[in-house]
């Protein structure tokens, strides 16, 4: 058994047949062959939703917080420790929706952080509401007359503010899934996979067939070619699975904060001069 | 026949500088604070400002004296217009101050000494360096050698051309000749003689002490959005954090800037969140969740007059409620409001070792007035503040809610030890796992909140002031207080025993005891509701007899309490 698998029996909260089951095994099944990471290292932050419950059901360490707020804590912890590992999950709704904001400056930041976006394209958790990412038309409890709005284009987004790592990928491909996400963890810097899979319980529009019908394997592409990428993020047509964009050797935030350049110490073991500090103090005698 | 103005009576001076945004009041303000403090003098200076870069009407005080000058007044002795409008500041002049300005521009009845300051910075170089005309001026008035401006000027603007240093010391002598000039010609009567303890007083502003109270509590993590009047801790830790190796990063918004505060302090980090109501209101989210994931944290609250927008750049002590009671659902936090700069310093250094060992959010309240209230003080002794890290080394079956006696747990953190390290915003199990178990619920709401009574009985008691036995009781609380004191001995002690509150919450119930006597319990606070009177009323059950109450977006200045002190006490 995996050391990832928790040692004792818990009862997800997860529909029968929901995609979040599979995306759970390929996340387990990476974490067991990146041997060069210590579990012991790994952080999962998330936020609030369906996805966002992935850590509770991982033998991680995990800071479960608030809806949409995932992004900022995964941003802090890495800050404080750079030496952990750090992976954002959480659904389209708490990603792009809800922590919008947050998605939107931490791709800026460069932070060394994976940010796995489950996007079943619907609200799951509230029952059936329209997400960013809902496909203009679909009608449910709350958008009665259909969806109005653009889609959020995520890939799209990311690569625009200069995402280091764009992926996309789908939970029923579970070995490129896999592959995707070693690839997201291994890269230093800010690392986007948006991950599609279905919602049984409340999306009839994006079955398992729509998916199997409307993806398709990307290949024979130049990841480094970010114009090339944003060509594709921006396509109307199928949804392309496979790594859009990647750029390596860019600054991380860490890499470029004075305070860990000449010392990679986390933060929890240093300790103040109080030499400095009463100098700074005389210093306004 | 020129109006002659006698100050030789006096035991401190008060000068105001108004003028536009951008005229350069605030480096007149630095300038004499500096030299008259290095001269032997006692000084204060606060401002007031409106809430634009450029022109408006803002204007700075400054008090000098011999003795502790702490505290903010209404009287101006000498009032420097660099700007013909002084319509803010009509209230505050009397026929004993002296106005120095362009004549035919001011709009007074009262008698002005006719000098225009643009004029001479004009032909000294620019009329941009009326403030050095002005500080020339002040000082020599004061009769300090030119030489030490002449010194200051050359320091200030080093990097700059010669031409410029030049020119503002041209300007900063012809300010000079002209108040010597005053001196010599007996217009003016001023002596103030210095004082020679004042050499190891440090000269500081609330930024300053709340900042560096939060490295000597060990701070290494700054997470904030800029937002008046808390900006200026950013700012001062921003600049500190090369030096002392720490992490300061400028949030996208509030929300991020606590909950990176949280991550941070999950991480074993020490952090801080620096804002004003507007941008803690937008904290409350995080609170709540510092609350149920049991995670210290430390927030800066620099108070301005709300609702929303409100006055951006005054004072207020308006948001107490909003700390209070920020965040939903029950779970425990402290709050701290220092009267003065050294309590802006310790209690704000203690705040890390607090959230830290309590593991609950603890909240720092100031404001406009404390933030920008520079003055000396004898400084402070790192020897009584100490980082006290709670922090253990999981092992492997390490459980981060672990029931103990106290309902605290040790708190782990990841990557540290072999253990792992959950929290979780919902409702949780020992090992930070989602339940719905109502037991369970019951047990951790009460593992939560049984820190409070432990809180209360370490709480700060207000400190006591004027006549012990006093039957009027006046309360006040946070920044006020020098104001408040000052009054009290103003108005003649002989009835009134002062409480000034530093701890806000939870209030110590031996509180009690200094209270329920009073014949009469007088609440001063710079708000329209009485939020503090309501907190003590809730908590004591004793009426509050008076409320000293203002929100006009000032402090409450010195003689307006000292009236009301006095007919409190002749009533």
């Amino acid at each position: 058994m995996s050391k990832y698998e928790l040692p004792f029996n818990i009862d997800m909260a997860w529909c029968p047949g929901c995609g979040n089951f599979a995306i759970r095994k390929t996340i387990i099944s990476a974490l067991d062959e990146l041997t060069h990471i210590q579990q012991k290292d790994v952080v999962f932050v998330s936020g609030i939703g369906q996805a966002a419950k992935m850590p509770q059901y991982l033998n991680v360490n995990y800071f479960n917080g608030l809806h949409g707020r995932g992004l900022p804590v995964a941003l802090a912890v890495k800050l404080a420790n750079p030496s952990l590992t750090v992976i954002a999950e959480g659904g389209d709704g708490d990603m792009y929706g809800e922590g919008g904001n947050h998605f939107l400056h931490n791709v800026r930041r460069n932070i060394d952080i994976s940010h796995i976006v489950h996007n079943n394209m619907v609200y799951g958790l509230t029952k059936g509401q329209a997400s960013p990412t809902s496909p203009p038309g679909m009608k449910t409890g709350v958008q009665v007359n259909g969806v109005i709005n653009e889609p959020f284009n995520p890939l799209a987004v990311a690569i625009s503010l200069g995402a280091t790592f764009v992926a996309r990928a789908y939970s029923g491909e579970m070995e490129q899934t896999k592959q995707i996400i070693k690839m997201a963890i291994n890269h230093k810097g800010y690392a986007l996979v948006d991950l599609l899979h279905p919602c049984v319980s409340f999306n009839k529009i994006n079955t398992f067939k729509w998916y199997k019908e409307n993806t398709f394997t990307i290949e024979g592409h130049d990841e480094t070619n970010r114009g090339k990428a944003w060509e594709m993020a921006m396509n109307p047509g199928k949804l392309g699975l496979g790594v859009y964009y990647r750029k390596e050797g860019t600054k991380t935030l860490t890499d470029s904060l004075r305070c860990y350049q000449k010392d990679t110490t986390p933060l929890h073991e240093r300790k103040y001069s109080k030499k400095k500090l009463t100098a700074l103090i005389r210093s306004r005698v | 026949m020129n109006k002659r103005y006698d100050f030789s009576d006096h035991t401190d001076i008060s000068i105001v500088l108004s003028g536009e945004a951008g005229q350069g009041i605030k480096t007149v303000e630095s300038v004499l604070t500096r030299i008259l403090k290095d001269q032997g003098l006692n000084v204060f200076s606060c401002k007031e400002y409106m809430s634009r870069v450029r022109g408006g009407l803002n204007s700075t005080l400054i008090r000098i004296s011999p003795g502790k000058v702490d505290a903010w007044i209404d009287r101006i002795d000498f009032l420097l217009p660099l700007c013909p409008d002084l319509s803010r500041l009509d209230h505050r002049l009397s026929s004993k101050t002296v106005i120095i300005g362009e004549k035919e521009k001011i709009n007074t009845k009262l008698p002005v000494i006719d000098f225009s300051f643009e004029a001479i910075a004009a032909a000294a170089g620019d009329k941009r360096y009326s403030n050095a005309v002005a500080s020339g001026l002040i000082l020599s008035l004061l009769s300090v050698e030119a030489s030490l401006l002449e010194n200051y000027l050359g320091k200030k603007f080093a990097e700059k051309s010669k031409e410029i240093v030049d020119a503002n010391i041209e300007a900063a002598r012809q300010g000079a000749e002209k108040g010597t000039e005053l001196l010599k010609k007996n217009i003016i009567k001023l002596e103030m003689s210095s004082v020679s303890n004042l050499a190891g007083d440090i000269l500081v502003s609330g930024s300053d002490a709340v900042g560096m109270g939060a490295i000597a509590g060990g701070c290494n993590f700054v997470s904030s959005y800029p937002m008046s009047p808390s900006t200026g801790v950013l700012e001062f830790l921003a600049d500190q954090s090369n030096e002392f190796s720490f992490v300061t990063e400028q949030a996208e918004d509030e929300i991020a800037a606590l909950n990176m505060v949280l991550g941070a302090w999950y991480t074993g980090a020490r952090g801080i969140a620096t804002t004003s109501g507007g941008g803690f209101a937008l904290m409350g989210e995080a609170m709540s969740l510092a609350g149920i994931i049991e995670m210290p944290a430390v927030v800066h609250i620099a108070q301005r007059p709300g609702p929303a927008t409100g006055l951006p750049t005054r004072t207020e002590q308006g948001d107490l409620n909003l700390a209070l009671y920020s965040g939903h659902g029950d779970f425990v936090r402290a709050i701290f409001a220092p009267g003065n700069l050294d309590q802006a310093f310790y209690l704000t250094a203690n705040a890390f070792n607090l959230a830290d060992e309590y593991q609950i959010p603890v909240l720092i309240l100031t404001d406009q007035y404390l933030m920008d209230s520079v003055y000396n003080t004898p400084g402070w002794d790192l020897k009584c503040v100490s980082v006290k890290k709670h922090i253990t080394k999981t092992d492997p079956d390490y459980r981060r809610y672990r029931y103990t006696g106290n309902g605290i747990s040790p708190r782990g953190i990841p990557g540290y030890g072999n253990g792992l390290v959950c929290v979780d915003s919902d409702e949780h199990d020992e090992n930070g796992r989602i339940t719905e178990d109502w037991k369970t619920r019951e047990k951790m709401m009460e593992k939560r909140m049984k820190r409070l009574s432990m809180l209360e009985d370490k709480a700060l008691m207000p400190s006591v002031h004027g006549n012990p036995e006093g039957d009027i009781v006046v309360a006040a609380w946070g920044s006020q207080h020098n104001m408040v004191l000052s009054a009290v001995k103003n108005a003649g002690n002989s009835r009134v025993k002062y409480l000034h509150f530093s701890q806000v919450y939870p209030l110590n119930p031996r509180i009690k005891e200094l209270i329920d006597g009073a014949g009469k319990l007088v609440l001063v606070e710079n708000n329209y509701s009485g939020q503090f009177g309501d907190l003590l009323v809730k908590t004591f059950g004793r009426d509050i007899d008076e409320k000293i109450l203002l929100s006009n977006g000032f402090p409450f200045s010195t003689e307006f309490l000292t009236k009301k002190f006095e007919k409190i006490q002749g009533d």
